[in-house]
Order: C-alpha cells, then sequence, then structure tokens
C-alpha cells in the first residue's frame, strides 16, 4: 500500500508541466521551430512574398513620413534667418559699440550665434542687389544702420520663447528696432505640428492593418493545419506547444515585412537624393536627405517583428480553441 | 487503472451516450469492450482520453481523477493514455518516423532519444524499413501499425483502441490482436473496443458489453472475481 503510494506520487511529479524538458532541449527546440516555420514559409513562396510585400508597403509608408518630417524640421534649423532676429541699430553706433554689443550677445545662453552686417557691408550687399546703384550713389552719406543678425538658441526657437527673446533684445540700449519674422516661425511650427500628429496616426492605423493582416495569414494557416492540431492535442500537445510555430511564421511576417519596408524607403530616399540636391542648390542650401541609418533599420525591424507577433498571438488565442479533437 | 464510478454522460439535447456505468479495470488487464453501434463504445473510450468529460459521476485513470482535472492539465493527461483509432489518424505529409515521433517531440526529448525509442516502437511493429515512407504509400494494416507504434512509442501505462481491426481481414487482424498481447505482457492496460465478437471469443480476456448505453455484462464479475 505504501509501495502504491509512493509510486502515485512519483507519477504525480511526472506530470506536472515542463519539470521533465531539460533548457538546453528547450531552447534547442525553439530554434528548430523557428527554422522549420522559416522553412514553411519558404516552402510557399508566393504567397510568402505577397503577404511580406504588403506588410512591407503598410510599414514603409508611414516610416517614409517620419523620415520625410525628420529632415524638414532639420531644414528649419538650417536656414540661416528663417527665426533669426535682426536688430537694426542706431544710426550712431559706430564699430565698436557695435562689436562690444555682438560679443555681449554671443554670451547669452539664449543666443546660438550673432553675426554682424556693417553699414558698409549692407550698402555694398544692397548696392549689388537692388539695382539701385545710380541712386545710392546720388546720396551723400550711408543711410543704412549697422546690423546684428540674432540666431537664438534652439531652446528658444519655439514661438513663445523666440518672442520673449525679442522683447528683451528690443530693450537693449542701442537698438532702433528688433525684427523678427514671428508670424513665420509660428506657421511652421503649426505645420510641423500636424505634420507630425498626421504621421502618428496613419502609422497607427497602418500598424493596425498590419495585425490585421498577419493575423488573417495567420488564421488561414491554422484552417490549414487543422488536422495536424488536432492530432497534437490527442497525443498530449501543450497549447503552447501548439501556438510556438504560428508565432513564430508571424514574426518571420514581421520581420521580414519590416526589412522589405526598410528597402523600399531606402530606394526611394536613393531616387530622391539628385532631385533633392538639385533643388537644395538652387536655394543655397546644403540640404540633404537622411537619416536612413542603422537605427531607422532596427526600429522597423523593431515594430514589424513585434506587430507581426502581436498580430499572430491575436489570431491563435482566438482559434486555437476552437479545434478540439472528437 | 481505469476505474468508472456510476458514470453518466448526457450529450445536450438529452441524449445519454452512458448511464450509470460503473466498472473497474486493475493494471496489466486486457479488455474488450463491446456491443452495438452507439450503444457508447466510443463515448467511453473519450472519456478516459478526456476528449469528453462525464456529466455525473467519477472516472479515475492511473490514480487522477479526470472530472476535477483541470484544462491545462488534459495534455500531460493524455501522454499517458495512447489512443488508436480505426482511421489510425496519420499526418499525411510526414513520414513513418515522423508520425511515430511525434508524441516524444511534444513531451520534449531528446533528438537522439527519439531516434532510438522510434525505431524500438517500428521494429516492434515490423515496420523498420519502411521509416522513410509516407503513409500513403502503405496499405491499410500497415498504416495501423503506425497509428500503433505512434500510441506506444512513449510507453504509456494506458493504451485505447477504437475499433482496431474494423477494415481488417481476419489475417491481419489477427496479427494486431497479437501485437496486443505482446503489449499487455510488458504491463501495459490495453481497453480495446471491437464488434469483432468472432476474434474477442477465441482471446479469452475480460469482456465489458454495452447495450443502449448501459453497461449489460462483465465477464469478470461472475464469482471467480
Amino acid at each position: 500500500m505504501i509501495g502504491r503510494n509512493r509510486n502515485r506520487k512519483r507519477r504525480a511529479a511526472r506530470i506536472s508541466p515542463r519539470s521533465s524538458i531539460r533548457l538546453d532541449i528547450w531552447l534547442l527546440r525553439h530554434l528548430q521551430v523557428a527554422l522549420a516555420s522559416l522553412g514553411r514559409l519558404v516552402r510557399a513562396p508566393l504567397s510568402t512574398l505577397m503577404t511580406i510585400l504588403v506588410i512591407g508597403i503598410a510599414l514603409a509608408l508611414p516610416s517614409a513620413l517620419y523620415l520625410i518630417l525628420d529632415n524638414v524640421r532639420n531644414l528649419s534649423g538650417n536656414w540661416d534667418g528663417a527665426a533669426s532676429i535682426s536688430l537694426f541699430l542706431k544710426q550712431e553706433t559706430d564699430q565698436e559699440a557695435t562689436a562690444q554689443l555682438a560679443a555681449r550677445l554671443e554670451s547669452d545662453p539664449a543666443i546660438q550665434r550673432v553675426q554682424t552686417v556693417s553699414r558698409e557691408q549692407a550698402l555694398q550687399e544692397f548696392r549689388q542687389l537692388s539695382g539701385m546703384a545710380g541712386a545710392l550713389d546720388a546720396l551723400q552719406s550711408n543711410p543704412l544702420p549697422n546690423v546684428l543678425i540674432v540666431e537664438p538658441a534652439t531652446s528658444h526657437s519655439a514661438p513663445d520663447s523666440a518672442r520673449a527673446l525679442l522683447l528683451r533684445l528690443q530693450q537693449m540700449e542701442g537698438v532702433e528696432l528688433a525684427q523678427l519674422d514671428l508670424q513665420w516661425v509660428r506657421r511652421f511650427h503649426a505645420i510641423t505640428e500636424i505634420a507630425q500628429r498626421g504621421v502618428v496616426i496613419l502609422a497607427t492605423l497602418l500598424g493596425l492593418s498590419v495585425l490585421l493582416i498577419v493575423g488573417n495569414t495567420i488564421r488561414l494557416e491554422i484552417q490549414n493545419h487543422h488536422a495536424e492540431i488536432e492530432i497534437t492535442k490527442l497525443i498530449g500537445g501543450t497549447n503552447a506547444f501548439i501556438r510556438r510555430p504560428f508565432l513564430y511564421n508571424g514574426l518571420w511576417y514581421g520581420l521580414f515585412g519590416g526589412f522589405t519596408a526598410w528597402l523600399m524607403v531606402l530606394l526611394a530616399m536613393l531616387l530622391l537624393d539628385n532631385p533633392v540636391e538639385q533643388l537644395a542648390g538652387l536655394y543655397q542650401s546644403g540640404f540633404r536627405l537622411d537619416g536612413l541609418d542603422l537605427g531607422m533599420l532596427l526600429t522597423v525591424l523593431g515594430g514589424g517583428g513585434l506587430l507581426g507577433l502581436t498580430g499572430s498571438w491575436i489570431a491563435v488565442g482566438r482559434h486555437l480553441n476552437e479545434i478540439e479533437p472528437t | 487503472m481505469i476505474h468508472f464510478d456510476n458514470v453518466t454522460k448526457r450529450y445536450p439535447g438529452g441524449h445519454e451516450g452512458l448511464s450509470n456505468v460503473s466498472f473497474h479495470i486493475e493494471p496489466g488487464e486486457m479488455v474488450f469492450l463491446t456491443g452495438h453501434s452507439g450503444a457508447g463504445k466510443s463515448t467511453l473510450l473519450k472519456l478516459i482520453g478526456l476528449l469528453e468529460r462525464s456529466t455525473r459521476g467519477q472516472v479515475r485513470v492511473a490514480g487522477r481523477n479526470l472530472t476535477r482535472l483541470g484544462r491545462g492539465q488534459i495534455p500531460y493527461h493524455r501522454r499517458e493514455v495512447g489512443m488508436i483509432f480505426q482511421d489510425h489518424r496519420l499526418l499525411h505529409d510526414r513520414t513513418v518516423f515522423d508520425n511515430v515521433a511525434m508524441p516524444l517531440v511534444v513531451a520534449g526529448l531528446g533528438h537522439l532519444e527519439i531516434g532510438r525509442r522510434v525505431r524500438a516502437a517500428l521494429d516492434k511493429v515490423g515496420l523498420l524499413a519502411r521509416e522513410k515512407a509516407l503513409p500513403v504509400t502503405l496499405s491499410g494494416g500497415e498504416q495501423q501499425r503506425v497509428g500503433i507504434a505512434r500510441a506506444v512509442v512513449s510507453k504509456p501505462p494506458v493504451v485505447l483502441a477504437d475499433e482496431p481491426t474494423g477494415n481488417l481481414d481476419p489475417a491481419l487482424s489477427r496479427e494486431i490482436m497479437g501485437l496486443f498481447e505482446q503489449f499487455n505482457e510488458v504491463g501495459v492496460t490495453l481497453l480495446i473496443a471491437t464488434h469483432d465478437l468472432d476474434l474477442i471469443s477465441r482471446m479469452d480476456r475480460r469482456i465489458l458489453v454495452l447495450k443502449q448505453s448501459r453497461l449489460a455484462r462483465d465477464s469478470a464479475a461472475g464469482p471467480t472475481r
């Protein structure tokens, strides 16, 4: 009787989950399942390719838009004068006082850079650009003041803080007029804000569509493996065991989709690079499209993988319980 | 090993698959279960393999009360109950070897151990030479033997068979029964549902007869036991 009890205990221990599975075998099993799932995808190349392409396009759109937005925001930084403040100094301010003022402003933490345009320089520039050289020659003295072009630090380039800086500079001694194209700065910020939110909305919608695509694909695969799932349940396969290959399928779809998205964006960038450079050249700007780096690749891969895994998890959770052996 | 205490299985709609059935099967017994179609043979086997649960009464297998076993425990219970079906239930896109290996893969055994045990099981049923064949290329009797190899490869203490000789001619049926007797000799408890009365009358084993969902006769219930 005692012996029988002990036997019973031993059996109870054997039935407890995973107690008999060693870690190395468990890892090896995962690797095998991952490769087997990859093999299954490779053996149906056409449908796999189509699924991956659809996911790739869905991920490429928000990635590309994000990249463009990022570049445009950099552009606003490069754009000399766009958000800079012009300080027109009083006529009587001489060279020395101008230089002193410039030096004082340079040390201000709210200011990135100060550029001095002397009245002589200004006159010369005006003479060249305006085409009114004759009229200027008729003047006895230079009517133009010394000008300091103040470029706010990035921490002070938002409309409100730029405005505060403008008011402060306006109060300074020797300053006749401080001018900032605030309207333009505001509009630019508003536009990028909208674009940014638009990208977030689009990314959410397309991310959702990736979930649905993967979910639907996995649902079909579950249906195709109906017999296999049923028999696996009959011989004692746990739900985790049955779920695993489908989860790996979803993960692969997501990863390959992400990589495809990256390739698509890369291709688009290469195609756009030359025309953008030409356009930037026309505006005397050194603007270049960039940002398609390793970080971006890891982001799309990570995002794609996560979406694929989640999509298949939802599908498997919903449909696996429907299949029970009879 | 297998205990049924006043077990009733009622299906939605009121039909009773089993009514108030009680019996005990000791470890190492080989028992036949017989009766007309629809008498409840399949229902009884399904309750043991937890494909279905009893409506009333208690089913205990290998010391486990199946009535109280949670969903998560079902797979681990099924690993201790080998099941053989009339329609074999093999996977047709996998080789004989892979089909037989499934219970061991599911249980998480190592590669070498799986190869060793699968070949031993295939050797036992006489199909070692066909391990790389696909099931469709095998005859009905050979497919059934693959199903048997799969049921016993993990050495479960209990093996259930539902009409294992249903589609086979008498000679092949005898061969299959011979295999079952060999398993029984090494201590496996077997419960075989069949309506081949001819066959079982020659085997001189305990017989349970189901009639209209009730246990009509138990050949061991006489004065000898």
